[in-house]
């Protein structure tokens, strides 16, 4: 089967700035994927060259097999849902959502019925006749999803779509998000800083850095077996741990990651394990991050709430299974 | 770990410390009724429009409801309509009908080629670019108004650069082509209606432009890169998105040149055919002729049609996207 989305290659240059560096990438049909990285690490950039507004400085993008460079944003079947949804603020949300069909020159009972389709697939049947300026955040980024949808794009991409939500609102979209990416069939390619949103949702996930991919996996992949220093720490913040330190439990003078709820936290002064001391504790609800400092290795624990703590400044020991010590590529 | 974060308690501040004397006691009295300061800073203007602005206007449309006395000259200081009568004759409306045309022809070439210009502002200029394009702008208001007009008349002339320029291109055809047709032609640019038109676009451009730019201004690019996403043509997105959006800025250019034109005296009288305009007219009525009604109900003229456009304006939503 063709990929839905293809780079190979792939380089954008702005100027001296390399936005996007040489970058091979394979988007299966009907696949929920991921760009997940720090801002100005290139996966926006990767997501406007799919969507056309960006051409490659070099290398070739293929859309459904189809070359894609020199094509603009209007001759390609594929829909962004911008990060702040750009809905056009002359328009009611009926005529937003049917804008697309509209430029296609569908007529206008055909095109609205459409609409109205699109706007009871996002939960929004009835609002048509509203001003974008009359809806909240959330109720507009379903507007622009609906936006999108209406076109039946190959590929549908997400620019950071849930960055302007608050916390309870994005946890139910990205329920909706994937449930509706099951339905439609459609390729969804979503970018986020937000690690918890991309491995809760993708199906595989490419890290970004420095106009670079990182890693391209599943979401058990790069959280249990990340490849380089980078995208342990970025994703899901674990502690990196150096080669020296590596060595003494694993034998092997590499680079290695331990997750912090991997690690256990006991008050006994003596046995082993290694020694640390308590630097502070922070609340979260359902967890306790621990800050800790191991003869000045400086490592974060995750315990459940309610675990009895240590004073903040006491020794403590840390013990962890060395099954979860993961071994880096990264050489040392 | 503990930080000392105590300061010195000498330097601590008192919690309410007292108001600085008068001017204290004053900015205390504005803080606590704001509608005073609005008051005080507002009574000025409103007395300025209100009383000299608005009033002399209304001192002006009473006049236009006297009448004058043909063999004496005196105004007869009585209501009556029988100026606006006089309003109503064939070589009156004619007048009328001719500056509203080139008004809105004036307005029209203005917004086409004031578009561009200020789209390639809004979107594209940067630093240094968007100083030049402002400076661009503005620089012809800073120079006389008359001087400017004589040296189109320069530009215009039969001897002139323009004609020059068409010799040199092989076209001087097309210009006396042009120049042969009814109306819009003459004996030359300068003296005909073509270049009076050509003088009012350039005079009024600024007043297209900066609007246009102001309205450009205020759309967001993405909306442009959504339309396109969503399969829309450049064409389509000037259509559907950029044009109604910068309506608002346009009409309130037009505002500008077109009110503008309709009252200029000045243009016509230098560069054109001997035909008046309104503000011709307003001006002899009130001068030579000392027919003060006359000129008043000419002036009304351009009150009305203004008003007219403004309320049509509304009602084809040109106000909708603000």
């Amino acid at each position: 089967m063709t990929s839905a989305v293809s780079f190979q290659k792939v380089s954008r240059h702005f100027g001296s700035v390399r936005a996007v560096d040489a970058v091979d990438l394979d988007i299966a049909q009907g696949e929920f994927f991921a760009m997940l990285g720090p801002s100005g690490s290139g996966k926006t950039t990767c997501l406007r060259l799919i969507a056309g507004f960006e051409q490659p400085t070099s290398g070739s993008i293929s859309i459904f097999g189809e070359r894609a460079e020199g094509v603009p944003p209007y001759r390609r079947n594929v829909n962004t849902v911008f990060q702040d949804y750009a809905l056009f603020p002359h328009l009611n949300v009926l005529d937003n959502v049917a804008y697309g069909l509209m430029v296609k020159g569908v007529g206008k009972a055909e095109r609205h019925k459409a609409a109205e389709e699109a706007l009871s697939l996002v939960r929004l049947p009835g609002y048509g006749a509203r001003r974008p300026g009359q809806l909240s955040g959330g109720q507009r980024q379903r507007v622009a999803l609906a936006r999108a949808l209406v076109n039946q794009p190959k590929v549908l991409l997400l620019d950071e779509p849930l960055g302007a939500l608050d916390l309870k609102l994005r946890e139910n979209m990205q329920e909706e998000l994937k449930s509706l990416q099951k339905a439609l069939g459609i390729t969804f390619v979503f970018v986020t800083h937000d690690q918890g949103e991309a491995l809760s949702m993708a199906d595989r996930v490419a890290v970004f850095n420095d106009g670079r991919i990182m890693q391209i996996g599943t979401p058990e992949d790069i959280y249990q077996r990340p490849r380089t220093r980078f995208v342990a720490d970025f994703v899901g913040s674990s502690n990196v741990l150096p080669p020296d330190f590596v060595q003494r439990y694993s034998g092997q003078h590499r680079w290695g990651s331990l997750r912090p709820e991997s690690i256990r936290v006991s008050r006994a002064a003596s046995g082993e394990g290694v020694a640390a001391r308590l630097v502070s504790t922070n609340y979260l609800g359902a967890t306790t991050r621990l800050a800790l400092d191991a003869d000045g290795l400086k490592l974060h624990a995750v315990v459940p709430a309610g675990t009895a703590l240590p004073a903040e400044g006491e020794a403590v020991m840390l013990t962890f299974n060395r099954e979860h010590l993961h071994l880096m590529d990264e050489p040392a | 770990m503990s930080v000392d974060v105590t300061m010195p308690r000498a330097t601590a501040p008192a919690i309410l410390p007292g108001s600085g004397g008068m001017r204290g006691a004053l900015s205390d009295l504005f803080w606590r009724r704001p509608q005073l300061l609005l008051l005080l800073m507002l009574l000025p203007p409103v007395l300025w429009l209100g009383i000299v602005y608005i009033g002399s206007l209304f001192a002006l449309l009473a006049q236009s409801f006297f009448s004058i006395d043909e063999y004496s000259g005196l105004i007869n200081r009585q209501f009556t309509l029988k100026t606006y009568g006089d309003l109503l004759q064939a070589a009156n409306l004619d007048i009328i009908l001719r500056t509203v045309t080139m008004a809105a022809l004036v307005t029209l070439a203005s917004a086409v080629v004031a578009f561009p210009i200020a789209y390639y502002a809004a979107r594209y200029a940067r630093g240094r670019w968007k100083a030049l394009f402002y400076l661009g702008v503005m620089l012809p208001l800073w120079s006389s108004y008359l001087v400017k007009i004589y040296a189109w008349k320069l530009i215009l002339a039969k001897e002139g650069i323009l004609t020059w320029l068409f010799a040199k291109l092989h076209l001087l055809w097309l210009l006396d082509g042009w120049l042969s047709l009814p109306v819009v032609g003459g004996n030359s640019l300068s003296v005909s209606f073509t270049g009076t038109f050509i003088v009012f676009v350039y005079v009024w451009l600024p007043f297209m432009i900066l609007p246009v730019q102001a309205a450009l201004e205020r759309v967001p690019g993405n909306l442009v890169e959504a339309s396109s996403d969503l399969g829309a043509s450049p064409g389509q997105t000037f259509r559907n998105v950029l044009f109604p959006l910068a309506l608002p800025g346009i009409v309130a250019g037009s505002i500008f040149t077109f009110s503008l034109t309709l009252g200029d005296y000045i243009i016509p009288q230098i560069i054109g055919t001997s035909r008046l305009f309104i503000g011709q007219a307003v001006y002899s009525q009130q001068g030579t002729a000392g027919n003060i009604p006359l000129a008043a109900a000419f002036t009304v003229v351009p009150i009305v049609i203004m008003g007219f456009y403004l309320w049509g304006a509304k009602r084809m939503g040109a106000f909708d996207a603000l």
